[in-house]
């Protein structure tokens, strides 16, 4: 629960930067005994690890706007993006295929790039803006892939579906949708089982020439 | 994955501090790599020191040299026009490697630390000298169809998995590395090692020390290049075998040349003999076949690996055609 606040309500503050360290001090005896010497906080210091520290078993304060809302959250180092959307904001919109960056289910927009969730740490992205299939339409609106998707039978089973829009999205505007050949390479980071790829392509096409904003 | 600790550092020194005194600690860049093996099993660092916000992703170029951040992005590189405009074979590579959700990711010193795909070595329950060693090489007598033909040894018979790495040993690139004991210069063919008697190390770089940027000479090599990379589909997939290519040419005589293979050693691999073979000649099929013919001297193949001696000349030979537009 106070793992995922959203802004709105009041901040934890056990979840900023330095209540981060000062929780830290408050196990580090325990810690150091477990794994180093001397203490991480005092090695932090003298090696100027001005920013995040966490030991194993610690969870990290960390920010991230997720599809325009602000949040303050805490993870476990080994958390992956991809777990921390579906588990913790409880966006079950962006799909875990391969876990190994291997099917691009799991694509989401990191500062307006895509990338494979699933290979990326929470962590990692702290202060960074993240789009993912739930922050694509605009209320009731369906963002213009959506809808050339539905009206191309993008999709079978649907599983793939989520990855391969936001893909879509971004293979436009990164410029890489001029032919049929240009989409299917761009593309290529996502798998569809159900082999919908001529759909697909149809779908991209479209946007692509209808001229609408992506 | 097993839990480990986070650190990010903000300078390159106090990473390099943090790396050189924690031996179960890894630099973790892009991730796209490391992570892989971390849920696999196959790497455990109880650390790991995040890079990938040092200031160390700027693309410049000065005189006649192109200075590549290591944390640059793959997709970045590779969509710089200056690049396009200049080293194209290095924009032809990058853009063959993965996807392009995962060049949006990786780094240009992650991809070139990036290990093996060899299934024994990703699989914790097989044996394999470069992750464990001692262990035994699981594919010298066993499943081999994407290993060496080059420079491997009875301990270890991996290729190096990197298109990029093809291209900047083709361009004589030198990796620039910041270490506890100060700072160095590699020249590209020089990073890599060959496996010898201690597979488990892929490069010559010394504990601690970082990749702080790639050099590139910008060369003459700007029209008549071509990356052929061979693959079992047709985007999205390690090379079978590639070939970087380059020439330049005046009245169709071949002035100078380079040349390179990758998915045939452990490390990217070179061909001085055929590049030599190639100066001086026209560029025509005769020649690009000669030219292959020398670059296979010395190759041996495994078991299931014998399809490379056909696969590499041609190879050769078809990217060379590429490069220079010969039917
Ligand atoms: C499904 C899939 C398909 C792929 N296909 C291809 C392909 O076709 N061709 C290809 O070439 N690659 C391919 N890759 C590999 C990909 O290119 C690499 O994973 C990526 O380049 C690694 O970069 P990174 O920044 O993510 O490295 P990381 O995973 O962060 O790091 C890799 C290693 O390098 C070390 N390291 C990183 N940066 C530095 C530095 N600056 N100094 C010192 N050490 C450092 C790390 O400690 C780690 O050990 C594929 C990957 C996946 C998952
Ligand atoms: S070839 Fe190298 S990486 Fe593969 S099993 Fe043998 S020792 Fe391990
Ligand atoms: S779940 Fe991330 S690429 Fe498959
Ligand atoms: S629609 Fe089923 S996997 Fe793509």
């Amino acid at each position: 629960m106070a793992d995922s606040t959203p802004d709105s309500k009041p901040e934890n503050p056990e979840c900023g930067h330095n209540a981060t360290r000062r929780q830290f001090l408050k196990q580090s005896s325990v810690l150091t005994a477990l794994a180093f010497t001397p203490g991480p906080v005092v090695q932090a210091a003298a090696a100027e690890w001005d920013e995040k520290i966490a030991a194993p078993f610690e969870k990290v304060g960390l920010k991230l706007a997720v599809n325009g809302k602000n949040y303050k959250l805490s993870v476990e180092p080994r958390v992956t993006l991809l777990d921390l959307l579906r588990e913790q904001l409880h966006l079950t919109g962006t799909k875990k295929g391969c876990d190994y960056g291997q099917c691009g289910a799991c694509t989401v927009h990191v500062d307006g790039k895509r990338v494979n969730s699933c290979l990326a740490l929470a962590v990692m992205q702290d202060g960074r803006e993240i789009t993912t299939i739930e922050g694509l339409a605009k209320g009731d609106d369906l963002h213009p892939m959506q809808e050339a998707f539905i009206k191309h039978d993008g999709f079978q089973c649907g599983y793939c579906t989520p990855g391969q829009i936001m893909s879509a999205v971004a293979c436009i505007r990164e410029g890489k949708a001029d032919s049929e050949g240009e989409i299917r390479e761009f593309m290529s980071g996502n798998i569809c089982r159900c082999g919908a790829y001529p759909n697909i392509v149809a779908a991209i096409q479209e946007v692509k020439t209808g001229g609408q904003k992506v | 994955m097993n839990q480990f600790q986070y650190v990010r550092p903000s300078k390159p020194k106090a990473a390099i501090d943090a790396r050189a005194k924690d031996q179960n600690s890894q630099f973790i860049a892009g991730g796209t790599n490391l992570l892989d093996l971390m849920k696999r099993g196959v790497m455990n660092p109880e650390r790991l020191i995040d890079i990938s916000r040092l200031p160390l992703d700027k693309l410049e170029r000065e005189n006649n040299t192109f200075r590549i951040g290591s944390m640059a992005l793959n997709a970045t590189v590779a969509d710089d026009k200056q690049v396009l405009e200049k080293l194209p074979l290095l924009a032809q590579a990058l853009n063959a490697g993965a996807s392009a959700q995962l060049r949006n990711m990786a780094t240009i010193g992650g991809n070139m630390l990036q290990r093996t795909r060899c299934p024994y070595f990703y699989d914790t329950a097989l044996p394999c000298n470069k992750r464990e060693p001692g262990s035994g090489c699981g594919a010298l007598e066993g499943y081999n169809r994407m290993h060496a033909i080059f420079g491997f040894s009875d301990k270890c018979i991996a290729v190096h998995p990197s298109d990029m790495s093809v291209a900047l040993v083709a361009l004589d690139a030198t990796v620039l590395v910041s270490g506890p004991k100060g700072d160095r210069r590699i020249p590209f063919g020089e990073l890599h090692r060959l496996p010898g008697d201690m597979p488990q190390k892929d490069t010559t770089l010394e504990p601690g020390e970082l990749i702080t940027a790639v050099e590139v000479p910008e060369g003459p090599f700007t029209k008549n290049v071509h990356y052929l990379k061979v693959r079992e589909r047709a985007s999205y997939a390690f090379a079978l075998v590639s070939v970087a290519a380059a020439l330049q040419l005046e009245n169709n005589i071949i002035k100078d040349a380079r040349l390179a293979m990758g998915g045939v050693a452990h490390k990217p691999w070179r061909l001085t003999e055929a590049e030599k073979s190639l100066v001086g000649k026209p560029a025509t099929e005769a020649t690009f076949q000669a030219a292959a013919a020398i670059a296979m001297q010395g190759a041996k193949a495994f078991k299931h690996n014998a399809y490379k001696l056909k696969l590499g000349p041609n190879a050769i030979v078809q990217a060379l055609k590429n490069a220079t537009n010969v039917a």
